[in-house]
């Protein structure tokens, strides 16, 4: 529940051009075919009472409070459960169906405690609120109310909201949130009459399957399912629109708040990434915003091994600017640069990447996303024109195929796996192609058609297959092809190629070439298509090449350019799109053009009133290697830990140590700023005013709930340094940067703080052509004319399995945790996941003596660490996973310097380990002095 | 696979590895206009040197992308 509310209407709402004309207690209204009654009185403005019915799931028809009379029908049907008929003359309002009401409440409260006075819902309870609007004056059974169920254990074993059954009125939204909206059918129904009640399937929620999204929080209707933050903090009384800032869905969410408190985090059923759901890291781990960890006061030090020294901000901006503006006299305009964060608004961000350029005067300037989708970003520009997905979240409703490729959605990004599973629920086929059997694979009421477990490193010659096939079976649109795009014949003698056939694939990919073909087969004929994509795609030594070949598979299929259909990346973080679109990388301004354009730069030159440099600057992995070579000696960091998040962590740190000036903006003392000589302390998403834009390109707005806690905004924090150095930089609000932004950047023409604020949301490109922005890309032609055919030759990886190191090891996220962790570490969500694991195959385990929850010793070429292992037949031999949550586990201390061949981002999916059980006193079972590998 | 080779030279025979269906020179002229694109120019500067001080690091086509590139910056 939520006190502050949005409307109800009872029923989803139904599409379709039909319409029907009812008339509510002589109302006239016309809805679309199928409203229900209850939601068409909603329309016109009366509510009729309801305990069971909520417009975020189906109707269900079991509280009766929603009895209506209608003109002609005999008794007293279900408003929820009756859709109207034209002609149709309802009565909501009648002696009789006020008595029936009452009754039904009177029934309900009699097996009800009767202690609102005290109860953590009063005031936000719908039983509350309904036994008022139906006039209850007496409850004439039973003596001691909610006897049924007063003895019964309140369940708190969730960190973050408790089950009180004595308070429930097996309405069963909890159930069925969690079965429509989630998609996990962790809750059910058990016993009957009296002894019904909501069960977390036999066992406490927190062993249950329940991940913790809130959704059935939010549809309880009374204080069965409460917060616990409610429970102690009291109810909110305010109410902040914004932004989440966790991963690319970019939820909305009402900020509740209890005075300057924020009590918690109610999901928006307005916004338009989310439509009310939410997942455990957006609707509770916030709590990091205000853990004693924080530092909200500038510090700094001679060297990265003094104490560190608290200053004033004045004294701070003006160490940096200074050291920064002396390492440039003494070594050069180019020896300094900037890290722009994913996890920073897009006004903070444009902010760093102008500072560099115009203050600096060079282009190093990169974003962390160097390290996730810039292959993303070179790929769809290479072959479609844009650097961004095609479509909405919305368009996944229209989909029959969905493929899914090298991503974790129900882990990684929650929301949009509840959508996705709504679709496939509704019989959309799947194909998962990655080499874990991920959840999807096989979840509740749904089964992929075919999992495509290829070995890690051979995504192009999978995707590249399933392109052979769609050529020299004749699966190709041609009519599409002609008449959208350009280079095709080129592409298909290259794919027909019989090097690229499922056949002669199979031994490299592990795929049965059947099954590919078959997969093929469905992606090509199956209707609309459309391609889901993560890490597992771009954070590959072909992860752009990877990029294309999707691209070239979706155009020879026609599956672009409308809904249901294109290829979309799931973007690791908040603000990756953004980060990108706000001119964060060292070749291109905002928008994504090239720094070498004259015209481009000239619009920045004229408005920046400074010379902008011609060539591209450094990326995050030549920064390291620069600064390892004395070329490359300041580096000021937004919001990213590169200490932990970066691969080989000892070449990073190396680096990091080469540096005369390191310059860190964070919320806590993270391992990158254990290097640093200046600690500026940031500000948490609470506190940010902006914007955000997520993976389907929708700008949203970031609302600060409370003042910075640091006295000064990010964005000022840029400006103040570019002032220092020399350059007058100045805004009085982020809306000016927007309007800058929007001044200089053609997608973003359209874009302003009111307009969003009137709109909601709007998906770049929005401009005269599209004023209020653009869900779905590339529909009548794309953004560069012709969709271009790459040729996409399958190289495999030089990271191989050997003697030595004979498994792969790939890493990821899981559910509960985010990135670094510096976030979610600090956060009830801890109790799911306390260390980062390693999952490895039973066989795999056996063979080396490993038994589940065992501390074992991973290494590679690069370096090696410990962690603890857990069987699982998620894995295929061969393969170990884990994720880099922890930084005393550091796993990327084990990942190597290889990269994509075209963008630098890191192959973190592919790493050749070796793993052994570590002996009781901690140590590898077999260390050779000469080598790093463990056991043979 | 070595890691005592220097980064650009790692980089270069990256990108050079993914032109097999390209003659020499079209890979190289391929190569060379990747690095104009994205590489700063002391990444390219440092490029230029080694193809003369160790070419035999140097994938044949990178190599040729190298001497395409010779002179584009200082």
């Amino acid at each position: 529940m939520s006190l502050l509310k949005e409307p109800d209407y009872g029923t989803p709402a139904k599409d379709g051009p039909a319409t029907v004309s009812v008339e509510v207690d002589g109302i006239p209204v016309t809805v679309p075919e199928g409203t229900s009654v209850m939601r068409a009185a909603a329309l016109s403005g009366i509510d009729i009472p309801k305990l069971c019915a909520t417009d975020s799931l189906e109707a269900f028809g079991s509280c009766r409070m929603c009895l209506v009379e209608i003109e002609g029908k005999r008794g007293y049907p279900a408003s929820c459960t009756t859709p109207v008929a034209e002609g149709m003359k309802v009565s909501t309002q009648t002696s009789k169906v006020d008595k029936l009401r009452q009754g039904v409440m009177e029934l309900y409260i009699s097996d009800h405690p009767l202690d609102c006075l005290t109860c953590s819902a009063n005031g936000d309870c719908e039983l509350q609120d309904r036994a008022g609007e139906v006039g209850l004056r007496q409850v004439r059974f039973g003596q001691e109310r909610g006897e049924n169920h007063l003895d019964l254990e309140k369940d708190t074993s969730n960190p973050y909201f408790d089950f009180n059954p004595s308070k429930c009125i097996v309405c069963s939204r909890c159930v069925r949130a969690c079965d429509e909206v989630q998609g996990t059918f962790a809750l059910t129904i058990e016993g009957r009459g009296f002894d019904s009640q909501v069960s977390a399937g036999g066992t406490d929620f927190m062993n249950s399957d329940c991940v913790s999204c809130g959704a059935c929080v939010q549809a309880c209707p009374t204080d069965s399912l409460m917060e616990k933050s409610v429970v102690d903090l009291g109810m909110p009384n305010r109410s902040v629109l914004t932004t989440c800032a966790y991963c690319g869905v970019g939820c909305s969410f009402k900020a509740e708040l209890r005075g300057d408190e924020v009590v918690r985090m109610v999901p928006y059923k307005d916004g338009g990434a989310n439509e009310g759901h939410s997942c455990v890291k957006g609707r509770f781990a916030f709590g990091y915003a205000s853990h004693p960890d924080r530092v909200t006061s500038p510090m700094i030090r001679e060297s990265n091994t003094d104490e560190w020294r608290e200053v004033d901000w004045d004294t701070a901006i003006s160490h940096v600017a200074q050291r920064m503006t002396d390492i440039q006299a003494r070594h050069g305009a180019g020896t300094i640069g900037g890290i722009t964060s994913s996890r920073c608004t897009n006004e903070e961000v444009y902010a760093v990447q102008k500072m560099v350029r115009a203050a600096f005067g060079n282009n190093n300037v990169d974003t962390c996303a160097r390290v996730c989708h810039s292959p993303t970003g070179y790929g769809l520009k290479q072959t479609f024109g844009e650097s961004a997905g095609t479509q909405d979240f919305k368009s996944v409703a229209q989909s029959d195929v969905i493929m899914v490729i090298g991503a974790n959605p129900t882990d990684a990004h929650p929301v949009f796996a509840s959508r996705m599973k709504r679709r496939l629920r509704e019989g959309a086929k799947l194909i998962v192609v990655d080499p874990r059997k991920i959840d999807l694979v096989r979840t509740p009421h749904i089964e992929a058609a075919h999992h495509l477990q290829l070995n890690p490193g051979t995504n192009v010659a999978i995707v590249n297959a399933m392109g052979h096939v769609v050529v020299t079976e004749g699966l190709v649109d041609r009519s599409f092809v002609g008449d959208r795009c350009e280079d095709f014949d080129a592409w298909a003698e290259f794919i027909a190629g019989p090097e690229n056939s499922p056949e002669v694939m199979e031994p490299v990919t592990g795929v049965p070439a059947e099954e590919l073909r078959e997969a093929a087969r469905l992606y090509a004929t199956g209707g609309n298509a459309a391609i889901y994509y993560g890490l597992g795609v771009t954070e590959h030594s072909q992860g752009s090449t990877m990029v294309m070949g999707m691209a070239n598979l979706a155009m020879a299929t026609g599956n672009i350019g409308r809904e249901g259909v294109g290829v979309n990346p799931l973007r690791g973080q908040n603000n990756v799109q953004g980060s990108c679109d706000m001119g964060s990388f060292p070749h291109e301004l905002a928008g994504y053009r090239h720094v070498s354009d004259d015209a481009v730069r000239e619009v920045f030159e004229n408005l920046w009133e400074r010379p902008l440099v011609a060539e591209p600057g450094l990326r995050i992995p030549n920064m390291f290697d620069a600064a390892i070579d004395g070329t490359f000696r300041g580096l000021f960091v937004q919001g990213e830990d590169i200490a932990q998040s970066d691969p080989n962590i000892q070449h990073v740190t190396a680096a990091l140590d080469s540096l005369e000036l390191l310059v860190v903006q964070d919320l806590f003392i993270n391992e990158t700023a254990k290097h640093a000589h200046v600690f500026l302390p940031g500000t948490s998403f609470l506190e940010k005013d902006g914007t955000f834009t997520n993976a389907e390109r929708r700008i949203n707005r970031v609302r600060p709930v409370m003042k910075p806690q640091t006295g000064k905004d990010e964005w000022q924090v840029a400006c103040d340094i570019a002032q220092a150095m020399g350059y007058p930089m100045a805004y009085d609000h982020p809306r000016e940067i927007m309007d800058e932004i929007a001044s200089v950047t053609p997608t973003f023409a359209g874009v302003s703080f009111d307009k969003l604020d009137k709109l909601g949301s709007i998906q770049w490109p929005c401009n005269d052509d599209a004023p209020e922005g653009t869900p779905v890309m590339h529909v009548d032609s794309f953004v560069r004319g012709k969709g271009k055919f790459m040729e996409t030759p399958f190289v495999p990886t030089s990271e191989r399995s050997t003697r030595k190191y004979p498994l792969i090891l790939t890493t990821g996220r899981i559910l509960s945790q985010y990135n670094v962790g510096a976030q979610t570490r600090r956060t009830g969500n801890v109790a799911w996941h306390p260390e980062d694991v390693l999952e490895i195959h039973p066989h795999d385990a056996e063979e080396r003596g490993i038994n589940d929850g065992d501390e074992v010793a991973m290494s590679s070429r690069i370096g090696r660490t410990t962690l603890r292992a857990t069987i699982s037949e998620r894995m295929p031999s061969g393969v170990v996973y884990t994720t880099f949550h922890h930084p005393e586990t550091g796993a990327n201390v084990v990942t190597t310097e290889n990269s994509d061949w075209a963008t630098n981002c890191p192959e973190y999916k592919v790493t050749a380990v070796q793993v052994a059980p570590l002996n009781p006193g901690g140590k590898p079972t077999t260390v050779h002095d000469d080598e790093p590998a463990l056991v043979e | 696979m070595s890691t005592t080779i220097s980064p650009q030279v790692r980089l270069a025979n990256d990108i050079a590895a993914q032109f097999p269906h390209r003659t020499r020179e079209q890979a190289a002229a391929a190569i060379a206009d990747h690095i104009r694109k994205f590489w700063d120019p002391r990444m390219r500067a440092d490029l230029s040197r080694r193809k003369d001080s160790e070419p035999e690091s140097f994938d044949p086509a990178a190599l040729r992308a190298a001497r395409i590139l010779e002179g584009e910056t200082g």
